[in-house]
């Protein structure tokens, strides 16, 4: 059986070409891939495009920069990221603008603003084999201009398309050796369609992996089948425990 | 005459929450809505869903509560409630796009007498912040807006046509803000209830949209 198991976040990010693109989940600050964030940081790949709910939190410049938590903002703000798929392209308040929005400004990174729920449902498009859909969301908006509009049953929708990502870059609270994962509370937000959408899935994970039949069929909220390279997340300072 | 007063902010959400019905789920926006969950009828059983796959969370959680890996649409730590459910993300707007969403309650820079309403991007700045807001605003069963009267300059926010980029047409159901409680009907912005001290005549004057007068309208009312 081929070993899913990578003993360090380098190593299991160490193949990410230039150019690649990347889905990164995380909501409100939990479930975030921040080790794998990290390791791709070091790793120094550019030209990616990210697709992730926001593209990273608004930091206060006066915190220490030791303290300052990794996300997508970090790759953004190193120059790695020439476009952000995301919900998010103005600071939801003024005085809060991020590494990310500033450099959106100033034409320095790209973006795509997409309506949340469109965007999760493009992912799990992506996940499942479906060419497009149909959504009501935005139907009547700016956003809505130039995509092609259908009316069925009495309701207008606009058509949106898969979102496709050569790596999801994934946090998971259990696992085990195959790759099957589980999620715990609000952490799961866009981790399983991020990791059954992208090409290759990569997961950091917060307890042991364990052997297979140690999880329960019945609660796996991702099968390893969709999963490719499992790191386990080492206690602090090493690892990064949010 | 009685001293002019404007509602805080905790008012007009606690008035919004009034309208809420057993059963319903809610579903609150970031910043001035989630004050709502702060009005809790104990008679009534409300679902509160976040837009992150949390079906059936409870008040924000006091030190001692937290439970780091549980949070709302604006990020706070919340509680549980039992019978508390997880779904992940495409499936939470699955259940919106469904149309299960009793009543979205959302902020505005504007709102418009043909139920249109803006709160997502304005023009002079580059790029906008939609978060879940199209996805709830076009599939809600109700849209409550909650509101100031006028701009920090005085300008009118309850307008006959949105200036700015709409976050859905024809959508909102009732408006709070400082001075007055509006429905909107097929003529518009009815006015239902004022602020103590204010007149329909006076919140008129602050007002770009033609207003109605309810025939009971009264002094808002908290109960």
């Amino acid at each position: 059986m081929k070993n899913k198991i990578y003993s360090t976040f380098d190593a299991a990010v160490a193949d990410v070409p230039d150019g690649s693109v990347f889905m990164s989940p995380g909501f409100g600050g939990v479930g975030l891939p921040r080790n794998l964030l990290a390791a791709l940081h070091r790793q120094g790949a550019k030209g990616l495009t990210g697709i992730s709910n926001n593209a990273g939190a608004y930091v206060d410049p006066k915190t220490p920069p030791h303290e300052a938590k990794v996300d997508v903002g970090t790759l953004v703000a190193a120059g790695q990221v020439k476009k952000m798929i995301c919900a998010f392209t103005a600071p939801t308040h003024p005085s809060q603008v991020s590494a990310f929005v500033r450099m959106y400004n100033n034409g320095e990174v790209d973006a795509e603003l997409v309506p949340q729920g469109t965007m999760a449902e493009r992912i799990r498009a992506a996940a499942s084999g479906i060419g497009a859909f149909y959504t009501p969301a935005s139907v009547g908006t700016e956003l809505a201009e130039g995509k092609e509009h259908r009316e069925i049953e009495g309701r207008t929708y606009v058509l949106e398309y898969p979102l496709h990502a050569d790596y999801a870059l994934i946090r998971a609270w259990k696992a085990d050796t195959l790759g099957n994962l589980q999620f715990r509370l609000a952490q799961r937000n866009f981790n399983p369609i991020m990791a059954m959408a992208a090409r290759i899935t990569i997961v950091e994970v917060e307890n042991d992996i364990v052997e297979p039949g140690a999880l329960d069929p019945d609660a796996i909220h991702v099968p390893g089948v969709y999963v490719d390279r499992l790191v386990r997340i080492p206690p602090p300072p090493e690892g990064i425990w949010d | 005459m009685a001293e002019k007063t404007k509602l805080a902010r905790q008012a007009m959400c606690d008035r919004l929450a009034m309208e809420f019905q057993d059963e319903w789920i809610v579903n609150l926006g970031v910043g001035m809505p989630t004050l709502c969950s702060n009005y809790i009828d104990p008679k009534k059983n409300l679902i509160f869903h976040s837009e992150n796959g949390v079906i059936g969370y409870g008040p924000l959680a006091k030190p001692g509560e937290i439970d780091t890996y549980l949070v709302n649409a604006g990020g706070q730590n919340v509680t549980a409630m039992p019978g508390l459910a997880i779904v992940h993300h495409a499936d939470s707007f699955a259940l919106i796009r469904k149309g299960m969403v009793d009543v979205t309650v959302m902020g505005a820079y504007e709102v418009a007498e043909n139920g249109d309403f803006a709160n997502w991007r304005i023009p002079a700045r580059k790029g906008g912040g939609i978060g879940g807001a199209m996805d709830l605003a076009a599939c809600a069963k109700r849209v409550f807006i909650a509101l100031e009267h006028t701009t920090r300059e005085g300008h009118p926010r309850l307008l006959k046509r949105c200036s700015l980029p709409i976050t859905a047409p024809g959508v909102v159901k009732l408006v709070a803000t400082d001075l007055g409680l509006f429905e909107i009907t097929p003529q518009g912005f009815m006015l239902r209830e004022y602020a103590p001290g204010w007149t329909p005549e006076e919140i008129q004057e602050l007002t770009e949209a033609k207003l109605t007068i309810a025939s009971d309208v009264r002094e808002f009312r908290f109960r």
